[in-house]
């Protein structure tokens, strides 16, 4: 039943170009997403790994085409089956959201709306987009409840959100994002507020539903250990940009990129023992008044008077982007 | 639930004796009555039989307890000026009250809360930065002022509307209605924009802030993010959420808006409680002022009430902790 190979390498289900979103603050403009450019195949998870404020929610948003004022998007294409979200109207994106493109956040304590029933939050989804009785889209929302592993979805329909657990909560919103069977779902930090068993839980439905239903995912997180086990692609991102991408094993295992190296070499590790762990020295830029040149050389280690300019975007080995003036050559065991 | 309810009568019940208290000292202090409305040419004889008569002779402790032992039997005295019971003085005022303050109410409700979320939606427009710095006026222009200021303006330059009392009036139920009748409407129109403009302000600053913090909360972007039409998310998502905390703030001012009417009733003329404790307070009319104010704070006990209810219906984590 699963879709033939052809289909996969086909055309990405997602394909961003040269994205820009700027904020115009008072204090100056701030560049929060700057020449994003990444695709997401059919029924692929692309880990979007980056600090906090490194624009990686941003990019997320971006997508969905929900950035608030004073952001604005103001550059690059969002190619969704060859489509350009950015040219399309207001009236058409809105149908394309929830429909095509579905999205979860990060806190499930704060997603749902506190005061409509979860009943009236599924129904409404479904009653926005297509012209189907009530009953009907009362009886999809109970059978997609019960997908999530959501017992007696009969009557939890009925409840409030805060009559659900912290992971139920998530659950419910993956099953509104499942609702029309997205092709793309931005999830952005969708587990990092649970336990980590819940978490266990949730990230093997997803990749259960991932499969059953070749659903493509953009996985927004900052911790690598999740994206490890979950995502076919990664791209990490660091002060607005994409500094390194490429397939999930290439990059882990043999990241070219310093930040990449800080970002693996901090997760703890139980096999080496008591030693100490490495941190990255310093603290994120200040996006409002970024240094020209390499945004990360003031905390590298291999910085050297050619990162004082902005390192282009290179193609070290097919499928797999750089932005480094020093790359790290040699594996890393 | 029925625990609640009686432990909120009993506070009402204290609240009602505390009052009591204070309005009862604070009276003696103040002088005798009877020097102020009895005739100038009394002699001190009269006086004295005065006194005797309205049992302001006996030591102050024991007027209280008798007070209190009518007031349990629903007996709050008789005015000493009127000559009628004081409980019912006050109710036939009350109507025009809350003719008044009821269409003050509507006024800033519709108009506060309608402008609020306007401002709020789009707060860098040209428009939502002139109401908003108009609604600085709205609320530290002294009431009384403004009152005059309509006055002037609308009756006395413009000859449109009428400077005070009620108009015409209809009755219906019993009671006396000046919104029924063209020129009661007209009589109503002045007071009641009066007496509105302070909630009003409130209600939109309240109103605007309470939008801006909502829209960027998750539940709005996650109702955006499933693709619903921009009304709905308003409508519902934004528009249910803002209701509770708008709602507790209608509730509390609703009885603010009967207790400030003294100011607009007393400038306008108006036939309402307002003035009648004004001109009681002024005689020291005991029994008129303890009846008043006695209704003012269980009004406020219901008032109260009707929020927390309100609130349970707006939002079920209340409903859920009342129950259990």
């Amino acid at each position: 039943m699963n879709a033939p190979a052809q289909i996969r390498t086909g055309a990405p289900t997602l394909d961003v170009r040269g994205l820009r979103t700027t904020f115009h603050l008072h204090a100056g403009q701030l560049r929060a997403v700057d020449d994003v450019s990444f695709s997401v195949g059919r029924g692929q998870i692309m880990g979007l790994v980056g600090e906090s404020g490194s624009g990686k929610s941003i990019t997320g948003f971006s997508i969905m085409r929900l950035i608030d004022r004073p952001g604005r998007i103001d550059g690059g294409e969002i190619l969704f089956h060859g489509r350009d979200l950015l040219q399309i109207s207001d009236r058409d994106m809105r149908q394309l959201r929830g429909t095509k493109i579905a999205m979860i956040l990060q806190d499930p304590m704060m997603t749902l709306n506190p005061v409509l029933r979860v009943e009236t939050q599924m129904i409404e989804t479904i009653l926005a987009h297509e012209k189907v009785s009530r009953r009907e889209a009362w009886e999809r929302s109970r059978d997609a409840l019960g997908l999530v592993g959501i017992a007696s979805p009969e009557e939890r329909l009925r409840a409030y959100p805060h009559q659900f657990s912290g992971g139920m909560r998530q659950r419910v919103a993956i099953a509104i994002a499942m609702l029309h069977r997205p092709d793309l779902i931005i999830a952005d930090e969708p587990t990092t507020a649970l336990d980590v068993t819940i978490q266990a839980q949730i990230l093997s439905e997803v990749q259960q539903l991932a499969r059953n239903f070749d659903t493509s995912f953009v996985w927004i997180t900052h911790d690598l250990s999740i994206i490890a086990g979950l995502a076919d692609s990664i791209a990490v991102m660091y002060a607005g940009k994409i500094v390194e991408s490429g397939t999930i094993d290439e990059v882990l295992d043999q990241p070219m990129h310093p930040y990449t190296m800080g970002l693996i070499d901090s997760i703890p590790s139980r096999s080496e023992g008591r030693r100490r762990l490495k941190q990255i020295p310093g603290m994120t830029p200040n996006m409002l008044n970024l240094p020209a040149g390499c945004p990360f050389r003031s905390r590298c280690a291999h910085a050297t008077s050619v990162c004082q300019h902005t390192p282009r975007l290179t193609a070290p080995s097919p499928g797999r982007t750089l932005r480094c003036f020093h790359p790290l050559a040699e594996p890393v065991s | 639930m029925t625990t609640w309810l009686f432990r909120r009568l009993l506070q009402a019940a204290m609240v009602v004796l505390a009052m009591t208290i204070i309005v009862f000292v604070g009276l003696h202090v103040v002088g005798d009555p009877v020097t102020t409305f009895a005739p100038p040419e009394a002699t001190q004889a009269d006086l004295a039989r005065i006194r005797e008569n309205l049992g302001l002779d006996r030591p102050f402790a024991l007027q209280y307890v008798s007070f209190l032992s009518d007031l349990v039997r629903g007996d709050l005295g008789t005015s000493y000026v009127y000559g009628v019971p004081a409980l019912e003085l006050v109710l036939s005022r009350m109507p025009a009250t809350f003719e008044l303050a009821a269409t003050a109410m509507a006024i800033s409700i519709v108009i506060g809360i309608g402008l609020g979320i306007y401002c709020g939606l789009y707060p860098e427009k040209s428009v939502s930065r002139a109401i908003m710095a108009g609604s600085i006026f709205g609320f530290s222009l002294p009431t009384f002022w403004v009152g005059i200021m309509l006055i002037m303006l609308f009756s006395v330059e413009l000859g449109w509307l009428p400077s005070g009392g009620r108009g015409e009036t209809v009755t219906v139920l019993g009671l006396r209605w000046s919104f029924l009748t063209w020129d009661g409407l007209a009589h109503l129109l002045l007071p009641a924009i009066n007496l509105a403009l302070f909630k009003m302000s409130l209600l939109l600053r309240l109103t605007r802030a309470i939008v801006r913090e909502t829209l960027p909360k998750d539940y709005v972007k996650f109702a955006r993010a499933k693709g619903l039409p921009e009304r709905r998310v308003l409508g519902v998502h934004v528009l249910k959420n803002i209701m509770i905390p708008i709602v507790t703030i209608i509730g509390l001012e609703l009885g603010s808006v009967v207790a400030f009417a003294v100011v607009t009733e007393t400038v306008f003329a108006w036939p309402g409680m307002g003035k009648l404790i004004i001109d009681s307070i002024q005689i020291l009319d005991r029994p008129v002022i303890l009846a008043y104010l006695i209704i003012i704070v269980l009004m406020f006990v219901v008032l109260n009430l009707i929020v927390d209810i309100l609130y349970a219906v707006l939002d079920p984590r209340v409903r859920q902790g009342m129950m259990s």
